[in-house]
């Protein structure tokens, strides 16, 4: 139902898996009080796909994230990858979280081999770390803790982790927020570039429309907490995208008045 | 516009180490001062007569006064001799001040005897001590050295091991904790009589005093460690494949450890005071018991060598274990240094 039109009618390589998530509702217990985050949530993702999640901060998209990682159950619902029921966390669904919460006692070559050395296939594929450093332009701090890194390096760093275990899907959870907008437009054409030529499943937080729209196959705008898809966008251009372009523009403004913001426009 | 061109500061002579009046106020001076100050100690050894009976005052005065050669040859040569003349020239303020405390130490004790002579010995008598007691007192030094480290390193991995149990898993805690909190505050020195009793020897009831001792902190700050790790960093390690073997290993353990070396610390000092009482009450061996000897023979001299060579190992003992930490802890920023 989702990339049917879409310009670039892309073939996607085979490495992406198809994301369910239906009927998924959540909510936590605070102080007795039941707190619903997730309300009856409904999303199909095909594989390869880049769905980017807008919505207002504090209304579930962490959350849902972190369903969809297997870190935590729904209340009600099922999550699937490709027709497997999400149970637990698995290394093909990783995730970069909102921080890069690197091991500050490991350096940045040891940071990007976790996933390998908890997999245990460290020894035979120590090349995938270095190839998964260089992609992120870090070969000449592979040996520097994290206190010696910028913040923007930080999230190369939390990026490439993820990456060296060529997830079939990658959850990015406002990867670039902390990102000075230099760095973050070269990350966002990298991410990009990475994702045309990997072709994993993207499902990815922001709270930025624009990069939604530079980013993204399909926007899903969320309501407020306890979040509801309010509106399912398909972005139909080719990459690379430019900022000034019309269309988006367009799509721009239709989805900042569905997050309530007309009158800023 | 400044009339400095690039030519003017090259032909500039360099500053080579010539003595001159101003570097003789500076560091040649501090040197100077710190030989003249080892020349007394020895001229005040040699000069007067002692007031008691020791056989070794000329041969400290004779190398009070080597030490000041080699203190002003080094001042001068500094400059020639790298790293070792550098340390000279960096500690000649502490030069001064010792060679100045000894000489008063020595016109004080051995040749006035303005201090009450029995409870205060002169240098050479502890120099005495060093030459004629050494077989006895490095035999002390080995006792002392064994029990403590047998003890420590029984103790610390215990409370390492218990620590991360309990700050793991929850059963572990459960039994765990209601007795650690019972026990573990009292001070380790109120189960002597009781450990004394019903241990087969009196090594195996101090080592287990140590151990005690170490174990406490070690277990306490271990455990708070493995505690306060952020769960985001399992929610990380989990997402990339982490069995929990992997989470204890290699997520709890490196990130408590800082707080492990803060209990490390704290049981080391309060073994060490362990140590001391359980040899002077129990053990007959170790500088402890040296000390007690000492006492019941009234040798004063024998008791402040065996005090200066406790303070060297205790203060030994806390480098290894800095160092130790700064070598695993690099990654840390702005570590103490000790
Ligand atoms: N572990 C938790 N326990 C209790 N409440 C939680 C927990 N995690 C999240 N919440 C609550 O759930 C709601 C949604 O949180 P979530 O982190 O998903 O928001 P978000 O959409 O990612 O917001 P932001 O854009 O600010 O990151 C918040 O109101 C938060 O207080
Ligand atoms: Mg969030």
């Amino acid at each position: 139902m989702v990339v049917q039109s879409a310009a670039e009618a892309i073939t996607y390589p085979a490495v992406g898996a198809e994301l369910d998530i239906e009927g998924v509702s959540h909510a936590f217990d605070i102080d007795g009080a039941t707190l619903p985050v997730l309300d009856n949530v409904s999303l199909a993702i095909a594989p390869g796909e880049f769905v980017a999640l807008l919505g207002p901060s504090g209304c579930g998209k962490s959350t849902l994230l972190r369903l969809v990682a297997g870190l935590e159950r729904p209340r009600a619902g099922v999550l699937r990858e490709d027709e497997t029921r999400i149970t637990g966390p698995h290394p093909s669904r990783v995730v970069v979280f909102q921080d890069p919460t690197l091991f500050p006692w490991r350096s940045v070559w040891d940071n990007v081999a976790l996933g390998l050395e908890a997999q245990g296939i460290l020894k035979t594929q120590r090349h995938r770390v270095d190839d998964a450093i260089d992609l992120v332009g870090l070969s000449s701090f592979r040996n520097a803790y994290p206190h010696q890194l910028s913040g923007g390096m930080a999230q190369r760093v939390a990026l490439a982790r993820a990456l060296v275990n060529d997830p079939k899907i990658l959850v990015l959870d406002e990867p670039l927020g902390k990102l000075d907008s230099l760095t973050r437009i070269a990350m966002q054409s990298e991410i990009v570039a990475l994702w045309q030529r990997k072709g994993f499943t993207t499902l990815l937080v922001t709270h930025d429309v624009e990069e939604a729209l530079v980013l993204a196959n399909r926007v899903i705008v969320l309501s407020d907490r306890p979040a509801r898809i309010k509106a399912d966008i398909a972005v139909q251009r080719p990459y690379p995208r430019h900022r000034g372009d019309p269309y988006l523009a367009e799509l721009r403004k239709q989805i900042l008045g569905l997050l309530g913001l007309e009158a800023t426009w | 516009m400044s009339t400095y061109s690039v030519s003017d500061a090259a032909a500039a002579p360099a500053p080579r180490a010539a003595v001159t009046l101003s570097n003789l106020s500076g560091s040649y001076g501090i040197g100077l001062a710190a030989s003249l100050a080892w020349l007394a100690f020895g001229l005040s050894c040699l000069y007067w007569p002692d007031v008691g009976d020791w056989s070794r005052t000329d041969s400290l005065g004779i190398g009070a006064i080597v030490i000041a050669a080699f203190v002003l040859f080094g001042t001068f040569g500094a400059d020639y001799l790298g790293g070792p003349g550098e340390a000279l020239r960096k500690r000649a303020p502490w030069l001064v001040a010792l060679g100045a405390l000894f000489t008063l130490w020595e016109v004080a004790t051995a040749k006035f005897a303005w201090l009450p002579l029995p409870f205060f010995p002169p240098p050479q008598s502890i120099l005495e001590v060093y030459t004629d007691d050494l077989p006895k007192l490095l035999d002390s030094v080995f006792a002392s050295v064994k029990l403590q480290l047998g003890g420590y390193i029984i103790g610390a991995t215990i409370g390492f091991v218990t620590g991360v149990s309990i700050g793991w898993s929850q059963k572990a805690g459960y039994w765990i904790h209601p007795v650690l909190r019972f026990i573990g505050p009292l001070p380790a020195t109120a189960w002597l009589p009781i450990a004394f009793f019903s241990f087969p020897s009196s090594w195996s009831a101090s080592t287990f005093l140590i151990a005690l001792a170490t174990g406490f902190p070690v277990t306490v700050l271990t455990w708070s460690g493995v505690a306060s790790v952020s769960s985001a960093y399992y929610d990380v390690a989990r997402t990339l494949g982490a069995k929990p073997s992997f989470l204890v290993l290699k997520v709890a353990i490196p990130a408590a450890l800082p707080h492990v070396f803060v209990g490390l610390f704290m049981g080391l000092g309060s073994s060490f005071a362990v140590l001391v009482v359980a040899e002077m009450i129990g053990v007959k061996a170790g500088l402890g018991w040296y000390l007690q000897w000492a006492q019941g023979w009234a040798a004063y001299a024998n008791m402040y060598a065996a005090l200066i060579v406790m303070s060297l190992l205790c203060s030994g003992a806390i480098t290894l274990l800095f160092r130790t930490r700064d070598r695993l802890l690099v990654w840390q920023k702005g570590v103490v240094k000790w």
